[in-house]
């Protein structure tokens, strides 16, 4: 197929792409570990996932089907832009159906339906070092991730204990992968951290502003740290969504007039809607 | 490797320990043994080479000769340059104990007290939230902090408090070797005095070897068993504290034992 775009496949110049995978195949190897990168200028702002997307624009091939998720929904604007951003540059097919997608690229939520063995999931990471929070030096970082030196990370949820009484830390909550680095999972909600456990699908994590990529290969063993009288436990909800009644999805709180009134639906979009469609067509199916 | 010669009792044998920065800069031919349960105290006017030694015994500053030899709790003596730094940096944060001047390069002065003394309990991996936070509250009250203050953050505490805190903090994983500089420097008088009571009567309880560099006499006198003076990078007068003090050999330790002002 004829390549219609005025871009090079995926805007990013083939060598730079090389470059990435690169990386990419040195983080598969070493799961957990931040491999520098040679960062590109995209044309978004930082923050805005300039990392997620050269990471995408490196992997993508001419029949992949794009997906794009940001805070779990597909009509955000973030994803919206990054999805006609390809659309665009890459002429590839996007999607919203999560089944569908070969390569889902996401903010901060991994999506509810379990990804298989040929999908990839592709992260925007704000801040890829996990020990930032206690330990300012660059240099010093590394060499704690070199010696394995992770006792301090326990500080940080010491902390959370000792002012709220139970580990306050909701998202960016840090993992130990593979039994060898501490790994800051990206700002998704620790409701998720489960799923990056013997994970079927690949999972991709790239900072465009600190320049670093990292990955948890599939099925690669992926601990959450906690305190042993102090466990690991994922949000909970009283409610359930108020628009398809999921009681085991993850739920965001919505304020729908000027009265303060609030509803909880699903964070992941096409799940939701999935699970509407399904009801509206078994109700139909009754009514026939 | 050569291997080390360190005199059975001996916890710590500094051999011909050498650093330099430029002629008599530094620190150069410093010779000492450290056994358990001595204070030694090492004197000497600023730029004097104290800070440099104290950095190379901590493991901060390679030695361009000489050797620092440690013997370990389970008794295998080693150079710690010669081993891994893995290996050393564990020692670090486990055997010794370095409190600094300023308790605010010691500190994490954005957690909480309660964290940072259990930082290294932590990191030599205890895992049990109970244990750690009972574990530093005695150490607070050890300190003679109270027990409430738990929960705060160190810039909310006094200078004395810091160093308190500092002292809890490094004790707690129960070091063989503290190493300490000035740690008495920047209080007021009877706060020092506090302080100088709780080092002493911990130095005695847990039986620690400390090395402790000052350039108070009065402290050196309160605290320490032995003495070293050091004048341009070199140890210049060593002997017991008393001995030192009382009777100065050497014209550099006249002086200094003389310029102290009594009130």
């Amino acid at each position: 197929m004829p390549n219609q775009s005025e871009y090079n496949f995926a805007y990013l110049d083939e060598q730079s792409k090389r470059t990435i995978r690169r990386g990419l195949l040195k983080a598969v190897a070493i799961p957990g570990h931040q491999v520098p990168f040679a960062g590109r200028e995209m044309p978004m702002p930082y923050g805005w996932g300039t990392g997620g997307v050269q990471v995408t624009a490196s992997i993508l091939g001419a029949d992949d089907c794009l997906k794009v998720i940001d805070q779990g929904s597909d009509d955000t604007t973030n994803a919206v832009s990054i999805r006609r951003f390809f659309d665009k540059t890459a002429l590839v097919e996007t999607t919203t159906d999560t089944e569908a997608a070969t390569v889902i690229q996401t903010r901060h939520r991994i999506p509810e339906q379990p990804l298989t063995n040929n999908q990839i999931l592709v992260f925007q990471v704000p801040i890829p070092e996990p020990l930032r929070f206690i330990e300012p030096s660059e240099s010093e970082t590394m060499k704690m991730h070199a010696l394995e030196e992770y006792g301090v990370m326990h500080v940080k949820l010491y902390e959370d204990i000792a002012h709220h009484g139970h580990i306050a830390t909701t998202y960016a909550y840090p993992v130990h992968v593979n039994g060898r680095y501490v790994m800051d999972p990206s700002p998704i909600p620790k409701f998720d951290n489960p799923k990056m456990h013997m994970s079927d699908a690949l999972l991709l994590f790239g900072a465009g502003r600190e320049k670093r990529l990292y990955a948890i290969p599939p099925y690669t063993d992926v601990k959450s740290l906690d305190f042993d009288d102090h466990p690991f436990e994922i949000q909970q909800w009283d409610q359930s969504c108020a628009l398809c009644g999921c009681e085991h999805s993850f739920l965001d709180e919505v304020i729908v007039n000027d009265e303060g009134e609030r509803m909880f639906v699903c964070s992941d979009s096409h799940f939701c809607q999935q699970r509407v469609n399904a009801k509206l067509n078994m109700s139909e199916a009754v009514e026939v | 490797m050569k291997k080390p010669i360190l005199e059975e009792n001996a916890v710590l044998s500094v051999q011909s320990c050498q650093k330099l920065y430029g002629i008599n800069r530094g620190c150069q031919d410093i010779n000492f043994d450290l056994y358990p349960g001595e204070v030694l105290g090492i004197v000497g006017e600023s730029g004097s080479g104290k800070s440099t030694l104290l950095n190379c015994l901590s493991g901060n500053n390679q030695p361009d000769h000489g050797a620092i030899i440690y013997r370990d709790s389970v008794g295998m003596a080693q150079d710690i340059y010669e081993m891994n730094e893995a290996r050393r940096r564990l020692l670090m944060r486990s055997e010794f104990g370095i409190v600094k001047q300023n308790p605010k390069d010691g500190l994490r002065m954005r957690v909480s007290a309660g964290a940072n003394i259990g930082e290294r309990l932590m990191a030599v991996g205890d895992r049990h939230y109970g244990d750690i936070r009972t574990k530093a509250g005695d150490w607070l009250t050890q300190v003679e902090m109270p027990k409430d203050r738990l929960d705060d953050m160190p810039f909310e505490f006094s200078g004395g408090m810091q160093q308190r805190l500092q002292i809890a903090r490094v004790l707690v994983t129960r070091p063989r070797l503290v190493l300490m500089d000035e740690p008495t420097g920047g209080l007021d008088v009877s706060v020092q005095a506090k302080l100088l009571d709780l080092i002493r009567s911990l130095v005695s309880e847990l039986n620690l070897s400390v090395i402790m560099v000052t350039h108070d006499l009065a402290v050196a006198r309160l605290l320490c068993d032995r003495l070293l003076v050091m004048q341009q990078s070199r140890v210049i007068e060593q002997g017991l504290t008393d001995q030192v003090l009382d009777d100065p050999q050497h014209p550099y330790t006249q002086l200094l034992v003389s310029s102290v002002l009594t009130p």
